[in-house]
C-alpha cells in the first residue's frame, strides 16, 4: 500500500534551517533573546522563543522584505500554561529514638505558570513557512503584557483581541484592544484552564463528569 | 422647503446668485453623524453578524464589526474531549464545507502524529473538498446576488444544484451537511457502489449550470453597476491583513494552497489558479465562478483516476488515540481561504491547546477599510463577496 | 391532516354529505384558523447551521411555499413565527427575547435543532444558552442537528395543527386572544459570567427530580 504522508511537512523547515535562522535574527538584531523551542512531532515544525522586549524588532525583521520577508502572519494563537507543582522525594536518614531509619520527604516547588501567544508567519512572496514565533508573559495574573504585532502584521488586530478576550493577555501597542467575543462587562478570560463555567446545565442528566461530580457535592 | 432651497441654490450656484437671498442654513441639516447598528439580526449580514455603521447622509464614514453572537466554546468544548470527539464539531465552523473543515482537522492531527493516508481516501478527500467548494461557491453568489435584490431566483438556482450535489455526500457519508466523514488516516467508510458514476454524472452537469449563470449574471447591466469598482482591495493590503481565498486572489496575488503546499495529492492534478485584476466585488464574484471550473477540472481527474485500495490507515488508532507531545500546524485552502487548525499535544487523550484558524474572521480584518466612502447600501454587497459564515467567524 | 375544529359543534357526517351536495357548512372557529394556518409568516432570522437548511426548505426542492409560509419577513412586526435555527448563545439570547417581543400576536415559535432545543452538542459551552425555553415559551421542537428540511416541514404541519386545534373562546382560547395572557417576556441582562437570570421562572422549570440551582438574580 502506497500511503502519502507529511503532506504538510514538505515544505516546512527542518532544524537546520530555524537554527540558521535565529542566526540571521541575532546577526541583524545583536541584543535579543532568541531561544529555540524543538517540536519532537513528525512534522518537526520548530519555533522560536523570543523575548517580549524584542518581539517587536525581530517581527519588524521578519517581515521586512530585506530581513527575512515572511509577509504573511496567518495565525496567532493563545496558549495558557497553568502554574504546575513538582514534587520531589528526598531520602533522608534520620536518628529516631536512638535508632537510624530512613524518612522520605516530599517537596514541592510551585512552578509558576505563563500565557504564550504563537504566531504563525509565512511568506506569500517566497512561499515558504511557517516561521513560527512564540512569546511569553511574566506570569498569568499581573505581568500580562505583550507588545502587539497588529503595527507590522495587520492580520494580527482581531486575532489578537480574541486572544485578549479569552485569554487575557494585554496587548501594548494595540489600536484597538477590546473583547471580541464575549460581552463587554464579562468578567474573567474564559480559554484560560482554570476558568469556572457556570453551573447553569446540572438539571439535565448528562455525561460530563466534572459537572456530575460538582453536583453530587453540592448534594453531600 | 428649506431643503429644497438649499438644494436649489447648489444647483444654481454661479448662474443665479440672487437666490442666495431666500435660504438660510438649515442648522439640524448641518453634517451630523447617524449611527446604524446592523445586526444581528439582519436580513442581509448572512448569519448574527453586526455592524455599527456611522453614517454621513448614505455615506459609510465608519463602521466597525461586532463579533460573538455565535460564539460556542468550540476550541474549550475540543480542548477537553478526545481528539476524535472534536471532528464532529469541525463539521460545525463552516457549515457549508462540513467535509473541508473535516479534512483541515484531520491533516493537522496526521501531522502531529505522523500517520499515514492510502491512496484511495486522498483522492476521495480531494473529490469531497472540491464537491464542496462546488456547494459553497455557488450558494455565495446565490446570496451575493440576493443581497443586490435578485430575490430568490438565483439563490433557487444555486440550491437546486447543491441539493444534487449533498445527495452525494448524503449517499456517501450519511449526513446532508454535518458529515463527519473523515478520520485520522483516512475516511470512515468507503464508497458506496455505484457513487462514482453519480458523481461523474453530476460533475458532467455542473457547467452547464455554470454556462446558464454565467449568461443570466456576469454581464447583468445590475451587477455591472453595483460590483465594479467596488470595495476594492488592494494587494499590499491584502497580503499584509492575512487575506486569503477566493478575496485575496482577486487582488492578484497568486496563493492557493493546493499549489504552494500541495497538501494531499494535489500535486497531481493539472489546474489553473484564476486571478483578479482590480480586486473590486465584481472580481470576487468571478474569482468564485471561475474556481468552481477549475474544481470541476480537478474533479473530472480524480473521477477518471481514482484507484482500488484501503481508505483508511489500519495501523491507524481510532480508540484510545494519544499522540507524543508535540505541536502541529495544518492548514488547506477551504472555499474560504487558509483554514487551519493548530494542535498542541502534551501526551493525553484531548489536545492541550486546540486553536482554529478561521478565514472568515481574518478576511473580515478589512471590512472597514473597504466600505469607507461607499454607501450603505454597498456594505451589503462588500460584506456578502468576503464571504463569511458565522459559525467559523465566531466559532 | 383532520380538517375538524375540535370544539365539537359540528357534525362531521352531515358537513360532509352536505358538502356533496355543494352546500358548505363551517363554523366562525374553522374559517378564522384555516386562515391563520394557511398564511403563517416565518421571520426570515437565522442563527447558525440551521439556518441553511431552513433556507433549504423554502429553496426549489422542498418548497416551503405549498404551506402557505414562503413570505419570510425580515421585520419581526410582520412575522408570526420565529423560528430560532440553530444555537443561541448567550450574547445573543438578550437580542432574541427582544425579537420575540417585538412579533405581534398571535406569534409561534419553533425551536429548530438540538442547540435551540437545549444546548445541544455545544451543551458545554461557556457562552451557549441551553435552549431558547428558557426564556420564552416554545410551541414545536424539532430534533436534528440539523433537521432535515423534511422536519422542518413536519414541523410546521405540527404547528398548524396546533393552530387548527384552538378553540376561540373560554378558558384554554389562544394567548392572543386572552388579554391577561403575557405576550412580552422579560429580556435578559449580561451579568459577570452569565446572564440575569439564568432562566425566567414563568416560562421554564427544571425538571422534577433533578436539583435546580438556583438561578442566580
Amino acid at each position: 500500500m502506497e500511503g502519502t504522508t507529511g503532506s504538510i511537512g514538505r515544505r516546512t523547515f527542518g532544524m537546520t534551517n530555524v537554527q540558521a535562522i535565529r542566526e540571521q535574527i541575532l546577526a541583524a538584531l545583536p541584543k535579543s533573546n532568541i531561544e529555540l523551542v524543538e517540536n519532537d512531532s513528525p512534522c518537526g515544525q520548530h519555533s522560536l522563543l523570543v523575548e517580549a522586549k524584542d518581539l517587536l524588532g525581530v517581527a519588524r525583521f521578519a517581515k521586512s522584505p530585506t530581513g527575512l520577508g515572511f509577509d504573511y502572519c496567518s495565525n496567532v494563537t493563545g496558549v495558557d500554561v497553568v502554574d504546575r507543582i513538582e514534587t520531589s522525594r528526598r531520602k533522608e536518614k534520620r536518628i529516631v529514638d536512638g535508632e537510624e531509619t530512613e524518612i522520605e520527604r516530599v517537596e514541592e516547588t510551585r512552578i509558576p505558570g505563563w500565557l504564550e501567544v504563537v504566531y504563525h508567519l509565512y511568506s506569500m512572496r517566497d512561499r515558504k513557512g511557517p516561521l513560527i514565533l512564540r512569546a511569553r508573559t511574566g506570569d498569568r495574573l499581573e505581568d500580562v503584557a505583550l507588545p502587539s504585532l497588529t503595527p507590522v502584521w495587520r492580520s494580527c488586530e482581531l486575532q489578537e483581541r480574541e486572544v485578549y478576550d479569552l485569554y487575557g493577555v494585554v496587548f501594548t501597542g494595540h489600536p484597538d484592544l477590546r473583547r471580541l467575543l464575549m460581552w463587554d462587562d464579562f468578567k474573567d478570560h474564559p480559554m484560560r484552564k482554570d476558568y469556572v463555567e457556570p453551573d447553569d446545565y446540572d438539571y439535565e442528566p448528562t455525561p460530563h463528569n466534572a459537572v456530575l461530580d460538582r453536583l453530587q457535592a453540592r448534594k453531600g | 422647503m428649506a431643503i429644497l432651497m438649499e438644494s436649489l441654490t447648489r444647483r444654481n450656484h454661479g448662474q443665479n446668485a440672487e437666490i442666495e437671498i431666500f435660504t438660510h442654513e438649515p442648522a439640524s441639516l448641518d453634517g451630523e453623524l447617524m449611527e446604524v447598528s446592523m445586526g444581528p439580526q439582519h436580513p442581509s449580514t448572512h448569519g448574527v453578524f453586526r455592524m455599527n455603521v456611522a453614517l454621513d447622509g448614505e455615506t459609510v464614514v465608519k463602521l466597525k464589526p461586532v463579533f460573538g453572537y455565535l460564539h460556542r466554546n468550540h476550541e474549550k468544548i475540543a480542548e477537553g474531549a478526545s481528539y476524535l470527539a472534536a471532528m464532529p464539531y469541525t463539521d460545525r465552523l463552516d457549515y457549508f464545507c462540513s467535509l473541508s473543515n473535516n479534512w483541515a482537522y484531520a491533516l493537522s492531527v496526521e501531522a502531529l502524529a505522523g500517520i499515514t493516508v492510502p491512496e484511495r481516501a486522498e483522492y476521495i478527500r480531494v473529490i469531497s473538498a472540491e464537491l464542496t467548494r462546488l456547494v459553497n461557491h455557488s450558494c455565495l453568489i446565490g446570496f451575493l446576488v440576493q443581497d443586490m435584490g435578485a430575490s430568490g431566483t438565483p439563490l433557487m438556482y444555486a440550491f437546486r444544484e447543491r441539493e444534487k450535489i449533498l445527495d452525494l455526500i448524503e449517499s456517501l457519508t450519511g449526513a446532508r451537511m454535518m458529515c463527519n466523514y473523515m478520520r485520522f488516516g483516512g475516511c470512515r467508510c468507503d464508497l458506496p457502489t455505484g457513487w462514482l458514476d453519480e458523481a461523474r454524472k453530476v460533475v458532467a452537469e455542473f457547467p452547464r449550470f455554470l454556462d446558464e449563470y454565467e449568461a443570466l449574471l456576469s454581464s447583468n447591466e445590475v451587477l455591472l453597476a453595483r460590483t465594479q469598482k467596488v470595495g476594492v482591495l488592494d494587494a499590499e493590503l491584502a497580503v499584509n491583513a492575512g487575506i486569503t481565498g477566493p478575496m485575496l486572489r482577486a487582488s492578484g496575488v497568486n496563493y492557493d494552497l493546493r499549489k504552494v503546499d500541495r497538501y494531499g495529492i494535489y500535486d497531481r492534478f493539472s489546474f489553473r489558479i484564476p486571478l483578479g485584476d482590480h480586486g473590486d466585488v465584481y472580481d470576487r464574484y468571478m474569482m468564485r465562478l471561475l474556481e468552481m471550473r477549475e474544481s470541476v477540472t480537478i474533479l473530472e481527474q480524480a473521477l477518471k483516476s481514482i484507484p482500488e485500495g484501503p481508505v483508511i490507515d489500519p495501523k491507524a488508532k481510532i480508540r484510545g488515540f494519544r499522540p507524543k507531545p508535540g505541536e502541529a500546524y495544518g492548514r488547506i485552502e477551504s472555499p474560504k481561504g487558509e483554514l487551519g487548525f493548530y494542535l498542541i499535544s502534551d501526551g493525553s487523550a484531548n489536545p492541550s491547546r486546540y486553536r482554529i484558524r478561521p478565514p472568515s474572521l481574518i478576511n473580515l480584518t478589512v471590512l472597514e477599510d473597504m466600505c469607507l466612502g461607499h454607501k450603505i447600501a454597498d456594505v451589503v454587497i462588500i460584506l456578502g463577496s468576503i464571504d463569511i459564515v458565522l459559525g467559523e467567524v465566531d466559532r | 391532516m383532520e380538517m375538524m375544529s375540535t370544539n365539537g359543534s359540528t357534525d362531521e357526517g352531515l358537513k360532509s354529505e352536505l358538502g356533496r351536495q355543494g352546500i358548505v357548512v363551517s363554523s366562525f372557529n374553522e374559517i378564522y384558523n384555516w386562515g391563520r394556518r394557511n398564511s403563517v409568516w416565518p421571520m426570515q432570522f437565522g442563527l447558525a447551521c440551521c439556518a441553511i437548511e431552513m433556507i433549504a426548505t423554502t429553496m426549489s426542492r422542498f418548497d416551503l411555499a405549498r404551506f402557505g409560509a414562503e413570505v419570510f419577513r425580515p421585520s419581526p412586526r410582520q412575522a408570526d413565527l420565529m423560528i430560532v435555527s440553530g444555537t443561541v448563545t448567550k450574547k445573543m439570547a438578550p437580542q432574541v427575547v427582544r425579537l420575540y417581543n417585538q412579533m405581534a400576536e398571535p406569534k409561534y415559535v419553533i425551536a429548530m435543532g438540538a442547540c435551540a432545543i437545549s444546548g445541544g452538542p455545544f451543551k458545554q459551552g461557556y457562552n451557549v444558552l441551553k435552549g431558547i425555553d428558557r426564556y420564552i415559551p416554545v410551541d414545536v421542537h424539532i430534533p436534528g442537528c440539523p433537521p432535515r428540511p423534511e422536519a422542518l416541514i413536519h414541523a410546521f404541519m405540527t404547528l398548524q395543527r396546533q393552530i387548527d386545534a384552538q378553540v376561540l373562546t373560554g378558558v384554554a382560547r389562544p394567548r392572543h386572544l386572552n388579554a391577561s395572557a403575557p405576550s412580552e417576556f422579560p429580556i435578559p441582562e449580561f451579568g459577570d459570567h452569565d446572564l440575569l437570570p439564568s432562566h425566567n421562572r414563568e416560562v421554564w422549570k427544571a425538571p422534577p427530580g433533578r436539583s435546580a440551582g438556583e438561578p442566580s438574580e
